[in-house]
């Protein structure tokens, strides 16, 4: 009997401390997910009287903040994406394959560095170098830093899954003849795109999200991205804006919940949480 | 063994002649730059854009002023904020927090433990502007959810952002980044082998001394790992600035927001950086440290 009642108060424990747990991560979000259908929202949580997608419909006629979406953050995302997946394949796979001396110390000076010179340590010179260049307010602007900034640890993750792949197809592809950017393109290429994927997804998720370095380059408000457009709709405007923010967050955090759960699907979390800059 | 490789040396440089270049020119050459920067009175405007001075030591010499480096809004002020910041939020919080999940869930699988690390995950995946904007809405004095809860078991509705800023920037930093440490730990638990745990039960021992004689020590490596790694990025984040911008009268003014300050409100870009270098130089610390870990993990594997 005694035995019998410890079982119960443990699980009873268990189940209180789960609770408790699960409060304390939904709770601070709970707000978003309820205000978004609710036309007359305020910041007070409460069931909308009757459930409206009318916010959304302000959204999709708002052409600024539209704009923002699915022209500027996805440009800006994508466009530092493939950069990224491509250049980092390369090398990744230069430094796994070929006859360079010390691609391990090259590999741990790449991670080292960009640790140290962060977005938030750099702003200064790297605000300077694109002015230098004169490309303050474009798109390539940002694409271009996210791309640097990403690089190492792209790198890192990568020549991690091309160094996991056996040598021996293409060994026997150049004992054939077989020239080495065939030897890449026809053999290594189709075997590493697994890991071009997450390597793709990774990146565009952390530009999508990214919020300094388009704030901190970038002028003309037809150029933000929604990470920036958002920031200016709840810091600058007053409640009015609260029903439209909200409905557009929701748009916005979306692409990012899919790509996780595709990648969480077809390959599992470890990749994803790796590294995460 | 002498192994044939499969990229010739000019081809491999060719590989990586893109991301080298991508690399070299945004983050080697600013670690330089700054430094150049830093000894200079350069400006976005003005005499000093075009032609920016050698001033020597002087934007250091401001930075730690002796007379006012303390002061609120000042460098040293900044720092103190910084290293609480970093200690509450990230130390004392993620890192503990995160064991204790592990902890908590570890012979518990199922979809209890799922659901809450799923939870924590959607925290720590989402867009910093949109947790940004939700703690917001969270956080408000008359309306927020906190409060809502707050005042219904009658504890008061403090106004969070106003009257506690740097407890509201810590509890958020809590909840935004504890998923990492969760994680790496769950994986660390799950590491060790249940035969250990069984003769520490068999013996008699309590949770509490498992976790203290037997868990802990077998998962140093990963737990000095957690902290290096927790107190770099946080130490780096400039995600508070969504919340409270540095304020109320700066009191929530982390480094990373004194930088962006100094540098693109008051375009003081020599002063800039010269705060920037010594945050690098700070990363450089840590960074160090990290790596000499896993080079002597790898040399142990």
């Amino acid at each position: 009997m005694n035995h019998h009642a410890r079982f119960i108060l443990g699980r009873i424990f268990f189940y209180a401390g789960a609770c408790l747990f699960a409060s304390f991560f939904v709770l601070p979000l709970l707000w978003l997910t309820v205000a978004p259908f609710n036309t007359l929202a305020t910041l007070s949580l409460s069931l909308p009287e009757e459930f409206s997608l009318a916010n959304f419909r302000r959204v999709f006629a708002n052409t600024f903040a539209i704009r923002a979406l699915v022209q500027n953050s996805v440009l800006q995302a994508g466009g530092a994406m493939v950069l990224v997946t491509i250049t980092a394949t390369l090398a990744a796979y230069a430094l796994s394959r070929s006859s360079i001396k010390g691609t391990d110390v090259i590999t741990y000076g790449l991670v080292l560095f960009s640790s140290v010179v962060t977005g938030t340590a750099a702003m200064v010179p790297i605000f300077l170098m694109i002015h230098g260049m004169g490309l303050i307010d474009t798109h390539v602007a940002v694409i271009l830093v996210f791309t640097g900034g990403l690089l190492p640890a792209a790198i890192f993750i990568m020549r991690d899954f091309v160094d996991s792949i056996p040598r021996s197809y293409e060994e026997s592809a150049l004992v054939a003849g077989a020239s080495p950017w065939r030897v890449f393109n026809d053999i290594a290429l189709p075997i590493v795109r697994p890991g071009m994927m997450v390597i793709a997804v990774w990146a565009f998720v952390n530009v999508w999200g990214g919020f300094l370095i388009p704030f901190i380059l970038l002028r003309s408000s037809g150029k933000m991205p929604a990470a920036v457009a958002i920031y200016s709709f709840y810091s600058e405007a007053g409640t009015p804006l609260v029903t439209l923010t909200a409905a557009y967050s929701l748009l916005y955090t979306l692409p990012v919940l899919l790509l996780y759960l595709f990648v969480n699907w077809k390959y599992g979390f470890r990749f994803f949480g790796g590294i995460k800059s | 063994m002498q192994r044939r490789s499969i990229l010739s040396l000019p081809a491999g440089l060719l590989f990586l002649l893109p991301a080298g270049a991508f690399v070299f020119v945004f983050i080697i050459l600013p670690f330089f730059w700054i430094a150049a920067v830093s000894f200079t009175n350069r400006t976005l405007t003005g005499r000093t854009a075009l032609n920016p001075e050698f001033v020597g030591l002087a934007n250091y010499r401001r930075l730690f002023d002796p007379d006012r480096f303390f002061n609120s809004g000042e460098f040293g002020a900044s720092l103190i904020l910084t290293g609480q910041f970093v200690f509450f939020s990230a130390i004392l919080g993620q890192a503990i927090l995160g064991l204790l999940l592990a902890w908590f869930f570890y012979n518990h699988r199922g979809w209890v433990q799922s659901t809450v690390q799923t939870l924590a995950i959607v925290a720590w995946i989402m867009p910093d502007v949109v947790v940004a904007f939700a703690w917001f809405a969270f956080l408000d004095r008359d309306d927020g959810t906190l409060n809502q809860i707050l005042s219904a078991i009658g504890l008061g509705h403090p106004d969070w952002l106003l009257a506690l800023p740097m407890v509201s920037i810590i509890m958020f930093n809590i909840w935004r980044g504890t998923a990492f440490s969760m994680l790496l730990f769950s994986s660390a638990l799950g590491s060790i082998p249940p035969s250990h745990l069984e003769t520490a039960s068999v013996a008699g021992a309590t949770g509490l001394q498992k976790l203290r004689d037997i868990i802990l020590p077998l998962i140093r490596t990963h737990i000095i790992t957690v902290l290096i790694l927790i107190t770099l990025w946080t130490f780096n984040t400039f995600t508070p600035f969504l919340l409270t911008g540095g304020g109320p009268a700066f009191q929530t003014e982390v480094v990373s927001i004194y930088t962006y300050r100094t540098a693109f409100q008051f375009f003081r870009f020599g002063m800039g950086g010269a705060v920037g270098m010594v945050m690098m130089i700070i990363n450089l610390a840590f960074a160090i440290v990290y790596l000499g870990i896993l080079r002597s993990q790898k040399a142990h594997a």
